[in-house]
């Protein structure tokens, strides 16, 4: 297998504060993965160093073989990784249509503008819907889907996405799972974080699961949810 | 960008000198040394946030108002150094005099100064909502990580934001040049009065803003015939003292 992302031996520190001990994932193309981890774990902080927001102090992060680490987050984006960050973070004052345009600001997304907009606003229709409307007044829901189109105007390869259900109903967790599995059959890798490791799991393929800023565990998701480390970790059984 | 330029007075008193000495050296007409004040703050913009701002971002709120603070002081005594504390001013500017507006008589440069100010808020007011350039200051104003992640340059943006900010002020010390004295001093009261039509405006919000200057404007003017000159700007700064109480984000909120 080659891997389209590979993180080796990160260590990345906040401050003074050492998060990430030689933190180490690898995503195929094609594939679905889930990172998981309890609270503070560092999940967050390995994707903002993939993502080109944080530098790394050491350890390697490479896209198809060639090596990113330490490049700045406007150039990663180039290069096809998108990130869609904890809490949609959408530019709170623009209105939605203008939030999803900014998605392929970079010169390598702005020849194919139009068309992929409207390959996004159908996948979320929100996108035409409110497109008007200051991105701040939307649901929590349709905030999540707004970002998920801005994340995608760019036409990623690997599509990074962190707690993409977080705070959401039931129903509308099912429908944003089902907009993922359809933008991954549609040819784009997902490495997505999650707490919830059912949910993690039915939608992923595989998984990671960082444990105090290191990397303790891997495998299937059929092998994680029979893990009596993933357990543990998660239901401190 | 929610930093504030505490040396936006000296900006301003510093674009004032470049139009006298454009005039007193160059015998140029402070209409015709617009341009080159605008380009040489604008420059000194950009200079300031590749200089300092850009080293004080990350630090503590503390560090940021006293780096453009200091670059405050710093500015005005070296401009006393360099220039003395002497008012000079620009003498028989093109525009000069008075015009009647129906009842009204109306400084001729006075009524300039707004014309260009107005042309300035539109023009800023387009770019920022319609340019591609213009929108991707204003995301990276609200969220910097997010536009970064879109592959914007924020630093680049950031730059561009304090040299826009900074050519403006050019244009307004070039056209005050033409009817105030010049010395180093001089932006005190005008950043005071822009700090408070900023704020009462509500901060990032442009439109708001030109309509707090109104307000501003017509609160100054009105005290200062009804009640007494003297105490025009205490009543200026007693309005936006209530305001403020009542309405901590601006008569208007942002955007
Ligand atoms: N600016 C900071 N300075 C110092 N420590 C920080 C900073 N930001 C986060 N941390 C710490 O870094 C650790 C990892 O944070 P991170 O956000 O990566 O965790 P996470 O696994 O995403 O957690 P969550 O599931 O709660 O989102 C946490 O212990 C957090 O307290
Ligand atoms: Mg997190």
């Amino acid at each position: 297998m080659r891997a389209l992302l590979e993180v080796r031996d990160l260590d990345v520190l906040l401050g003074d504060y050492q998060v990430l001990w030689g933190a180490r994932l690898a995503v195929a193309p094609g594939e679905i993965v889930a990172l998981l981890g309890p609270n503070g774990a560092g999940k967050s902080t390995l994707l903002n160093t993939v993502s080109g927001l944080l530098r790394p102090r050491a350890g390697a992060i490479t896209l198809d073989g060639a090596p990113i680490t330490g490049l700045p987050a406007h150039r990663i984006v180039g290069r096809g990784v998108g990130h869609v960050l904890e809490r949609r973070r959408l530019f709170p004052y623009l209105t939605v249509r203008q939030n999803v345009w900014l998605g392929a600001y970079h010169p390598g997304a702005r020849a194919g503008r139009e068309a992929q907009f409207e390959r996004v606003a159908r996948l979320f229709p929100v996108v035409t819907a409110r497109g008007a409307q200051l991105a701040h007044t939307l649901s929590g829901g349709e905030q999540q889907m707004v970002a998920l189109a801005r994340g995608l105007m760019a036409r990623p390869r690997l599509l990074m996405i962190d707690e993409p259900f977080l705070g959401l109903a039931p129903r509308v967790v099912a429908e944003l799972a089902e907009a993922i599995r359809a933008i991954n059959r549609e040819g784009v890798t997902i490495l997505f974080i999650e707490q919830n490791v059912e949910l993690a799991l039915s939608l992923a393929g595989r998984g990671y699961v960082l444990e105090s800023g290191r990397s303790v565990l891997d495998g299937t998701a059929e092998a994680l949810r029979r893990s009596p480390g993933v357990r543990r970790i998660f239901l401190g059984g | 960008m929610e930093i504030v330029n505490f040396a936006h007075g000296e900006f301003l008193m510093l674009a004032m000198y470049v139009a006298f000495f454009a005039w007193a050296l160059g015998h140029l007409d402070p209409l015709l040394a617009l341009p080159l004040a605008v380009l040489a703050l604008a420059a000194l913009g950009w200079a300031t946030y590749h200089g300092l701002i850009r080293w004080v971002l990350g630090g503590p709120m503390l560090a940021q108002i006293f780096a453009t603070f200091g670059l405050a002081v710093f500015l005005r005594a070296g401009a006393q150094f360099l220039w003395g504390v002497d008012f000079r001013v620009v003498q028989d500017p093109w525009l000069g005099g008075r015009v009647a507006l129906g009842p009204v008589f109306v400084g001729l440069p006075q009524l300039a100064a707004s014309v260009a100010a107005l042309v300035a808020f539109l023009g800023l007011w387009r770019f920022l909502a319609r340019s591609e350039t213009g929108v991707a200051l204003q995301a990276t104003a609200q969220d910097r990580q997010a536009a970064a992640l879109m592959g914007v340059d924020t630093d680049r943006m950031y730059a561009l934001g304090w040299a826009l900010g900074a050519g403006c002020v050019g244009a307004a010390g070039a056209l005050l040049a033409m009817y105030f004295y010049v010395f180093p001093d001089v932006g005190g009261t005008f950043a005071l009065l822009a700090y408070v039509t900023v704020a009462l405006g509500g901060f990032g919000n442009v439109p708001a803003t030109l309509a707090a200057g109104v307000v501003v404007g017509l609160v100054e003017v009105f005290a200062g015939l009804l009640l007494a000159p003297a105490i025009k700007y205490a009543v200026v700064f007693l309005l936006y003292l209530a305001i403020v109480l009542w309405r901590p984000q601006g008569l208007f909120g942002r955007w």
